[in-house]
């Protein structure tokens, strides 16, 4: 319970809407969420991690319609700074009701931002929606091209979707082609950054989703704070977003914890390690959480 | 004012302010009676005494809801700066009502609160860095030490020097003006609030947390205490800033995740991503602080930030009028 942090409800759900689905991940629910919020006021505007100039390379975006949103759907393996948009959203933008999806990190960036708004004035009372997303580790562009063009021998433009699951990162191509290599070559692509990260399912996002728990096709989704279960359900409601209960679902609860399990732990021990007790000479590295 | 005048309120009025409306000032209770007795009774002959029966439960009721006793004292010294930063306390615009109504008294302040010397203060906000060449703000700065219990840096140049690190003198009036240290670099400072300016929530926030501190309850001061705590942290970790500490507190020591705070935090726009890092345009710094102190690496606390909610909502709750 502690690994997967506060949560209200937890269900497998999927978008209602085949057109979502059509270039999602798995259930689509972060595009389907906002789409609906967009639609209903709920939010003025959503940042999320757009298409960049390079294919599979992300740069963040604020959508205020629907088809900018969609423009933007689909999962990206690489670092999209969303919250360098945040204040620009309620400037530039001039949104009073802000969307935004991130990371774990991103949205502990966004929790810090609101408790202490140190550069950030006049946005901690405009985030109506975060939604989070389950997150082992990221990459940075240049490791994603790596692993697809060298690893995969695929050229990232040709790439029509990738994916992470079942212990595989795979690369899908127009023709159907898809070549897979084990997350075990993946790793020393990651962020450093990532290997101090103490948060796998998002625990301070309004919602948070992701593939890992569910059948293909369906999303886990834990509805967290009074603000998410209130959009949540009337998106349900409204029938963009089709919600089951979690119980007998066949991987389940269980292997998301599992997995926030290891990777909590795995940093934990990482970020004690960075204090080298172990060695007199060394001197001990920065703990980011004091 | 006349002789009549004086005369007129020694025969009436003295004996009107004596008798009830002890709480108003003689003046507006001279003026306003007459006016009023004629508007309510026909009668020339309208006695004070009876018109006094109605107007004091109107006075007294605000003044037993409010709990002045329990605020706490906050006043806002200015030393070297432009006064972003008591326009950014005043941009809290009703909520400064209501922390002035309820929670802090402020008891010095330049435009909003009329003193002349620095008082005894619980919460001193020190706007500015000092300037060496100038006797008054080195002795109003070891003024402030002493009568504030808990002195805080407002602001980049009080904390970082920010944009007062590059003066070089010679401005008009005060051309040796050219050494200013951030208030750090003189006297203890206990809490910092870094950026330029700083944001008016962040000082709400501050303000809000140091009353709980202090007239709070158990569980109150031990929220206040680990909200603090970061900030008590940033101010006993040093009085130097700049976008380079991205470079080498974050990015060099393998934390950064690549959110993007940092560049949203900075007000110049010196802080782009390039490839999911901030990349610091240090021609632009202004050694504000933001950057570093906004970044969820710099530090974080999971007791506090995960708390988000409650303590959003509490915000909420109390800055209501």
């Amino acid at each position: 319970m502690e690994y997967l942090g506060q949560y209200k409800a937890v269900y497998k759900a999927k978008a209602g809407c085949e057109d979502i689905l059509a270039k999602s991940q798995d259930g689509g629910i972060v595009t389907a969420m906002f789409a609906y919020a967009l639609e209903t006021g709920i939010i003025d505007g959503a940042i999320v991690a757009g298409p960049g100039d390079e294919a599979y390379k992300p740069e963040p975006m604020i959508a205020t319609t629907v088809d900018e949103l969609l423009a933007a759907r689909g999962t990206k393996y690489s670092i999209s700074p969303n919250m360098a948009l945040i204040k620009e959203a309620t400037r530039s933008y001039g949104l009073d009701k802000i969307g935004i999806v991130g990371t774990p990190c991103q949205i502990q960036a966004l929790r810090k931002a609101q408790l202490y708004p140190i550069g950030m004035r006049d946005v901690p009372d405009k985030i109506a929606l975060a939604m989070g997303i389950f997150c082992m580790e990221n990459f940075p562009y240049q490791g994603l091209f790596q692993m697809v063009e060298d690893h995969c021998a695929t050229k990232i433009d040709n790439v029509t979707k990738m994916d992470i699951g079942k212990g595989k990162f795979s690369v899908y191509t127009e023709r159907g082609v898809n070549s897979q290599i084990p997350l075990k070559v993946t790793h020393k692509y990651e962020q450093p950054g990532c290997h101090v990260c103490l948060d796998y399912v998002a625990n301070m996002a309004d919602i948070s989703t992701g593939s890992v728990g569910t059948p293909d096709g369906w999303s886990t989704v834990f509805v967290r704070s009074a603000a998410g279960e209130a959009a949540f359900n009337k998106a349900v409601e409204a029938g963009w977003i089709v919600a089951e209960s979690m119980d007998g679902v066949k991987p389940g609860l269980e292997l998301v914890t599992k997995l926030a399990t290891e990777k909590i732990d795995k940093n934990k021990s990482y970020i004690e390690h960075r204090n080298h007790a172990e060695h007199a000479a060394l001197k001990p590295l920065r703990n980011p959480y004091i | 004012m006349g002789l009549f005048d004086k005369f007129k309120s020694l025969l009436f009025g003295k004996g009107d302010v004596s008798e009830g409306t002890q709480d108003e000032k003689p003046v507006a209770s001279k003026q306003d009676e007459p006016v009023s007795a004629m508007h309510k009774s026909p009668v020339n002959e309208a006695k004070p005494a009876d018109m006094k029966v109605e107007q004091k439960p109107i006075i007294q009721k605000p003044k037993e809801e409010k709990p002045v006793a329990d605020k706490i004292t906050v006043g806002h010294v200015h030393m070297s700066g432009c006064t972003g930063c008591l326009v950014s306390l005043a941009d809290n615009y009703e909520g400064l009502l209501t922390i002035l109504d309820k929670y802090a008294d402020l008891v010095y302040c330049l435009t909003l609160a009329d003193v002349r010397h620095i008082p005894k203060m619980d919460v001193a906000l020190v706007e500015g860095s000092v300037c060496l060449n100038d006797e008054c703000s080195m002795e109003e700065i070891l003024e402030t030490r002493e009568n504030a219990t808990i002195v805080v840096a407002l602001g980049g140049c009080a904390c970082y020097g920010n944009t007062t690190r590059f003066c070089r003198g010679g401005q008009q009036n005060q051309p040796q003006h050219e050494a200013f240290l951030p208030i750090g670099d003189l006297i203890k400072v206990d809490v910092y609030i870094p950026a330029c300016a700083p944001t008016p929530q962040q000082i709400r926030n501050v303000c809000l947390m140091a009353y709980l501190l202090l007239k709070g309850n158990d569980e109150q001061k031990a929220l206040a205490t680990a909200y603090l705590t970061p900030l008590m942290n940033l101010a006993a970790a040093g009085t130097e800033a700049c976008g380079c500490d991205l470079m080498t507190e974050v990015i060099n020591q393998g934390l950064c995740c690549g959110c993007g705070s940092c560049a949203a935090a900075c007000t110049v726009r010196a802080v782009t991503m390039q490839y999911g890092k901030p990349q610091v345009e240090r021609d632009l710094c202004i050694k504000c602080g933001a950057c570093y102190a906004q970044c969820p690496r710099s530090f974080f606390s999971f007791d506090v930030c995960g708390q988000y909610e409650s303590i959003t909502n509490l915000i909420t709750e109390v800055m209501k009028p």
